[in-house]
């Protein structure tokens, strides 16, 4: 168990020491964002921007077009939020080499509220043209997440959590942008995943296989660009697909997932995710259950949509 | 020095005249803030900056945004008369398939680093170089120009913060304040003034020119470069549509191309007899 923003820190202060022209910006929260490690080891390559995000988008592209690669991090809502039309214009449009690291994403923030749960960053980040978008399930994905962000030259979006999860890839996982993971092999549905949910389908394919259901777990780490080999194979040969995600049902992965499946290979489909609706301040584990983000929705939606099936 | 100030004087009239000539062959564009900018913009690439037109990319180059980013046929112009690319493909500004985009776009255009013209972002980036060039222990500068409008945007004093903040002493900004934005007098649709003062609370360094000075405009410029531990704004009084009385302090030619009738009494205020 370690929480994703963690594994960010401790990734990006080796990175740090492995290339120079690695550079950091944060927005006032890099004890929380976890970029305050690499600040600690490499003070005169990490700026802090205080509270202004917009200029810090547009800070980073400088430093990009000098031949830096920053990295740039503040919680999901203020990076994606505050800083879309920034990183619309100057990094994407450009195709800047910066990698936005957005932490405290979706609705485990937890007590802070609705104002600071984003669940609409990934949507947003994923309509802008050029931008690659990452949601890692585990800290070891984190890892090798953002080191795949930092080789790859062009802007980034990464979206980390608040708290632990567990962990569903091993020590050493190879991460590959655009590239799916079958975590778990099924035949009768397929769960794709994102995020935190990804541990939750496990767990709920093997409570499924009691009752003779056969669940597919297809990770997706990447929403952008989406792995449509491994999304079209899991439709055709499991025939139902239950999307999962820490995030509105709007535009974030079920959306990216129902947008492709929609022209290529229609297919049963429940989006499960938060439904169009602003978070609530309670505990993070309170707030996944009061939204259905969890292994028993899993269940029950699998066995609904398997009915369909039928 | 009195030579240097007359030669760049002419080939400000020449980039002017070559600013009309491209708007009114693209019938889509800003005139009145490309003209009123086009002096700094001349006294930079063609006495102050560091740059290798034939090496665009070149490491040793001083950097130049454009934050306000209308005002593109100014640099569109600079850098083919300093040789960029060929002056012909000016006569393609805005058109499908050109390089010229409506606004600056790092990504077809020679010479240009950055994407600009979403007003307010420029300052960013361009304080962004600035520290990133520190970092290396380059000596480069970094010249930005923005407009008295833009600085109704909140970022630019976030940036502006920030530039002095980390002491960015190789960042000088022109202010073009040509008092003019597209809904009207910049005081009345919404007052940025004093513009002098806000920078210097802010702490940066600031020096009040006449725009269309060449003199105050180099003299300037040596000024700021010799300024140490804080960046310098160029506060420039500039007239909007400046060299072509027609154009001269109209809000209404904030977006507005010199038409066919228009096109020779233009030409004509500028000397151009083409």
């Amino acid at each position: 168990m370690i929480a994703t923003r963690d594994a960010y820190g401790e990734v990006l202060a080796e990175l740090g020491g492995e290339n120079d022209k690695i550079v950091v910006l944060d927005a006032d929260l890099s004890g929380s964002t976890k970029t305050g490690v690499f600040a600690k080891k490499f003070p005169n390559r990490f700026f802090n921007m205080g509270i202004a995000e917009a200029n810090m988008v547009g800070t980073a592209a400088g430093l990009a077009s000098v031949g830096k690669i920053p990295f740039l991090s503040t919680f999901a809502i203020f990076a994606a939020g505050r800083g879309w039309e920034q990183i619309r214009q100057a990094l994407a449009y450009p195709k800047a080499n910066v990698k936005v690291v957005a932490t405290h994403g979706g609705v485990t923030v937890g007590e802070d509220g609705g104002s600071h749960q984003s669940v609409e960053d990934v949507a947003i980040m994923r309509a802008i043209p050029n931008m690659t978008v990452i949601v890692p399930a585990d800290g070891e994905e984190t890892k090798g997440a953002i080191r795949a962000a930092a080789a790859y030259k062009g802007p980034v979006y990464v979206r980390l959590g608040r708290n632990k999860v567990p962990s569903v890839f091993p020590a050493g996982h190879k991460f590959e942008i655009g590239k799916g993971v079958v975590v778990v092999p099924g035949t009768d549905l397929t769960f794709i995943t994102t995020g935190l949910m990804t541990a939750q389908a496990v767990i709920a394919a093997e409570k499924l296989k009691a009752e003779g259901i056969s669940a597919r777990v297809l990770h997706i780490g990447t929403i952008k660009p989406l792995d449509k080999e491994l999304v079209e194979e899991a439709a055709r040969e499991t025939g139902a697909v239950i999307t999962a995600e820490e995030h509105s049902v709007v535009g974030g992965l079920g959306g990216a997932v129902a947008e492709f499946l929609g022209e290529t290979c229609p297919t049963l489909m429940k989006r499960v995710g938060v439904y169009d609706r602003f978070g609530t301040s309670g505990k993070s584990d309170e707030l996944l259950k009061y939204f259905g983000l969890n292994a028993e929705t899993l269940i029950e939606e699998a066995r609904e949509i398997i009915s369909r099936k039928k | 020095m009195k030579e240097k100030i007359a030669d760049l004087e002419e080939k400000a009239r020449r980039l002017r005249v070559a600013i009309v000539k491209t708007l009114h062959k693209s019938q889509s564009g800003h005139t009145g803030g490309s003209l009123s900018a086009i002096d700094m913009v001349c006294a930079l690439y063609f006495h102050k900056m560091r740059h290798n037109p034939q090496e665009p990319t070149w490491d040793g180059r001083d950097r130049f945004v454009l934050s306000k980013g209308h005002a593109a046929p100014a640099l569109y112009v600079t850098l083919a008369e300093c040789g960029y690319f060929p002056s012909e493909d000016l006569m393609m500004l805005r058109r499908l398939g050109s390089h010229l985009q409506g606004h600056p776009d790092s990504k077809g255009t020679p010479g240009v680093d950055v994407c600009t013209g979403s007003l307010g972002q420029g300052l960013s980036m361009a304080n962004g170089m600035a520290l990133g060039l520190k970092l290396d222990g380059k000596d480069n500068r970094v010249y930005a120009v923005l407009g008295d409008g833009e600085l109704q945007e909140g970022q630019v004093w976030e940036a502006a913060m920030a530039a002095a903040h980390y002491k960015s002493d190789n960042l000088c900004a022109f202010i073009d304040s040509n008092g003019l934005q597209i809904d009207g007098d910049v005081s009345k649709v919404m007052n940025v003034s004093s513009i002098s003062d806000k920078f210097k609370a802010f702490g940066w360094n600031v020096i009040e020119i006449d725009g269309h000075d060449m003199g105050q405009i180099i003299a300037a410029l040596d000024a700021a470069e010799a300024h140490k531990g804080a960046p310098t704004a160029i506060v420039a009084k500039t007239v909007k549509g400046k060299g072509v009385h027609l154009f001269e302090n109209k809000a209404s030619y904030h977006g507005v191309t010199p038409n066919d009738e228009e096109l020779p009494e233009a030409l004509k205020c500028l000397g151009c007899f083409d």
